[in-house]
């Protein structure tokens, strides 16, 4: 190539990703001299705000941080209360969070999926460009997505910061008549997500293996959703509680979010990291799935996450079908919970991967202090290093339009959310 | 019409959670580009951020200097300027930053908060420019949007909600949390349009669309004191989702004031 060329791009608005970031990107020489996702959305001070108010208020506080993902914020944050007030919530409970859960899976994935990510693949701006010639799969994913919606709704009343979660369960539980209609639903919803398995793997995926550490959750008996222990595929092993002791928290002068780093070292979360850690934990038909689609994981190659997603939102549909088959309307959704002043962990795996919470609470049980770890602050790192592997892999004497566009590419495999990244902030606790 | 009306969608400091009121509008999001011209929607893909449009939906909060200089640009391009939602429409949640020392906390919170371009305050839009139409709600209701828009299709002035939750619970048929439960509900407070969504799933209305256009805080008060709430827990029910709407910020500064 020629040595002198210099190439300078600038994405000032990254489009079709959750938030506002931009890329800057350099090279001269034949050499990526600057290489920069920069995240400049502003800083909501999330963490800050939410001190002195009530455990219940918390859990509806830390919603808005995300309105893609909102369940996730709930979960962990229900989760961290209930683990410090010594409070087993129950098989109920935890089935239908875990169903709750898959609704939102199940929703993100199919907007990602087909509305943020596949209008790259398929040579289109936007979905509503894409639907014209692909619109059988832009109605499965608009339909999946609404599916996913209406689960999440049947226990929260609406999708978006949803109003059910309490610390002890939930405040009502769904009529069985309402569940009956979506388990429906769902069964017909089952051979579509498997259609749409086979249509990511038909997609024109590069080849960019690359080396990078994963990290999930696991669990002893189910793919891991809203509980665990923290792995990686390097050995770690810890329960959440341990976080600070492996993972650090980096400010970087072109982000409002946090890089984070584990034993010094970016790396992987989210649904790729999962699908490489967790498949012995899926259910045997997505399994079987899986094993069939022509791909074969543990992957290295993130252009693969699109598969994984299309794989977790079956394992979504299998999940919430299995849970709510027998439903029955409980003697009570919830049951009273006694404060208890302590330190509060909570880690469950939202659709873009770990969201860790830590809260201080008092003995009338108010947060005096949170911090919470999102999973696109944690993935910015290794963002950032793949775009920079993956053009180096493509080739610099690429024209500046493919380069650009491999970039994004790159970068909506991760399935950003900035919102989320830019409440990711480090206290200095004094004691 | 001769031609398609231009649609801009822009987002501010906010979750996109309102962007998803048309998101996840599922199959009808594609009859949409029947009806208009989406040319800026940068979460969908069209990007155009300078365009003239006939109509502007904006998601959000002002919290830098680069956000005010750019709702006004908005504004001058926009012929109906709607903003959408808590954050638009009063500041949102992270208005309750505003009650404190931000560069204190920026401080606390990055090591080097020079990088950080933040102003002082998060403030609603029509605190900037000109709004024509304000729909409230964290997040808005999708049909409440669609409707808006319609409106304004057929050549209608879109109505702004007047009324009470108590109304909504009323018109569904859901019973009293406050009367019959004595649960803290701000449900006499609090603007109608979530469709009663709380109330429904039996729990006290936290007030995520804010206040009515006339509020009257004190008797509302008086009731939670005597359910046995103290002056601190009902300032947090005020200074909450909506804790800049003026009704609120006054109702929770009252309450301070007495338990002071």
């Amino acid at each position: 190539m020629d040595e002198s060329r210099e190439i300078h791009i600038n994405v000032p608005v990254l489009t079709r990703v959750e938030g506002e970031g931009a890329l800057e990107l350099d090279v001269s020489g034949g050499q990526i001299d600057n290489l920069k996702l920069r995240i400049y959305e502003p800083p909501r001070l999330f963490e800050k705000f939410i001190e002195g108010y009530e455990c219940d208020q918390v859990i509806d506080m830390v919603a808005r941080i995300c309105g893609i993902c909102p369940v996730a914020y709930q979960m962990s944050a229900v989760q961290a209360f209930e683990r410090l007030f010594q409070f087993d919530p129950g098989p109920w409970v935890r089935d239908m969070r875990r169903v709750m859960y898959c609704g939102e899976w199940l929703q993100s994935h199919a907007l990602h999926v087909h509305l943020l990510a596949a209008p790259d693949f398929l040579g289109f701006d936007s979905v509503i460009g894409m639907a014209a010639d692909h619109p059988e799969a832009v109605r499965r994913g608009l339909k999946l997505q609404g599916l996913g919606n209406d689960l999440i709704a049947l226990f929260g009343g609406r999708s978006v910061h949803p109003v059910g979660v309490r610390v002890g369960g939930f405040y009502k539980a769904p009529a069985e008549a309402a569940v009956a209609d979506i388990v429906r639903r769902l069964e017909e919803a089952l051979p579509e997500a498997e259609a749409l398995v086979g249509w990511t793997t038909g997609l024109e995926i590069p080849d960019d293996d690359q080396t990078f550490v994963n990290v999930a959750l696991t669990h002893a008996q189910d793919y891991a959703i809203g509980e665990g222990r923290l792995i990686s595929d390097q050995g770690l092993d810890i329960d959440i509680a341990e976080f600070d002791a492996h993972f650090r928290e980096i400010h970087v002068p072109h982000s409002t979010s946090l890089h984070a780093e584990l034993d010094g070292k970016p790396y992987l979360t989210g649904p790729l990291a999962r699908l490489n850690l967790n498949a012995e934990r899926l259910p045997e038909s997505v399994k079987a799935l899986m094993e069939g689609c022509g791909v074969d994981f543990p992957s290295q190659n993130m252009f693969h996450s699109v598969i994984a997603r299309a794989l977790e939102t079956y394992l979504a549909i299998h999940e919430a079908l299995r849970l709510l088959r027998d439903y029955r309307v409980p003697d009570s959704p919830a049951r009273a919970v006694t404060p208890i002043a302590g330190v509060a962990y909570g880690c469950t795996e939202a659709p873009r991967g770990i969201l860790w919470h830590r809260y201080e609470v008092d003995a009338e049980g108010r947060v005096t202090q949170a911090r919470i770890v999102p999973p696109t602050s944690q993935n910015q790192g290794r963002i950032e290093e793949d775009v920079r592997l993956s053009l180096l892999n493509l080739g610099l004497d690429k024209d500046d339009a493919t380069i650009r566009l491999r970039a994004e590419q790159v970068i909506r495999n991760y399935d950003p959310c900035i919102s989320c990244a830019t409440h990711f902030l480090k206290l200095k606790i004094n004691r | 019409m001769t031609r398609k009306p231009k649609l801009a969608v822009h987002k501010f400091s906010s979750c996109d959670g309102c962007q998803l009121a048309l998101l996840n509008l599922g199959e009808p999001l594609l009859l949409l580009p029947e009806l208009v011209d989406i040319v800026h929607f940068a979460e969908a893909g069209p990007l155009d951020p300078d365009a003239q449009v006939d109509v502007s939906l904006v998601e959000g909060s002002i919290s830098t200097p680069h956000d005010v200089d750019r709702i006004k640009q908005v504004r001058e391009n926009s012929g109906y300027l709607i903003s959408i939602g808590a954050c638009a429409t009063v500041g949102g949640l992270q208005a309750l930053a505003n009650f404190t020392d931000r560069d204190a906390w920026m401080g606390q919170i990055y090591s080097n908060p020079e990088h950080i371009d933040a102003l002082q305050s998060s403030s609603a839009i029509a605190d900037h420019v000109k709004v024509d139409l304000e729909i409230p709600g964290c997040p808005v209701n999708s049909g409440q949007v669609l409707k808006a828009l319609r409106d304004l299709l057929s050549g209608i002035v879109p109505r702004s909600e007047s009324q009470s939750l108590c109304m909504d619970c009323k018109r569904c048929g859901v019973v009293c949390t406050l009367v019959t439960k004595g649960e803290p509900c701000m449900g006499p407070v609090t603007i109608a349009g979530c469709g009663s969504l709380c109330t429904s799933l039996g729990r006290a209305c936290y007030s995520c669309y804010g206040p009515t256009p006339l509020v009257n805080d004190q008797p509302l008060t008086a009731r939670f004191s005597q359910l046995g709430m103290d002056e601190a827990a009902a300032t947090r029910r005020f200074h909450f989702i909506t804790s800049h709407a003026p009704a609120f910020k006054s109702a929770g500064e009252r309450l301070k004031a007495e338990e002071e």
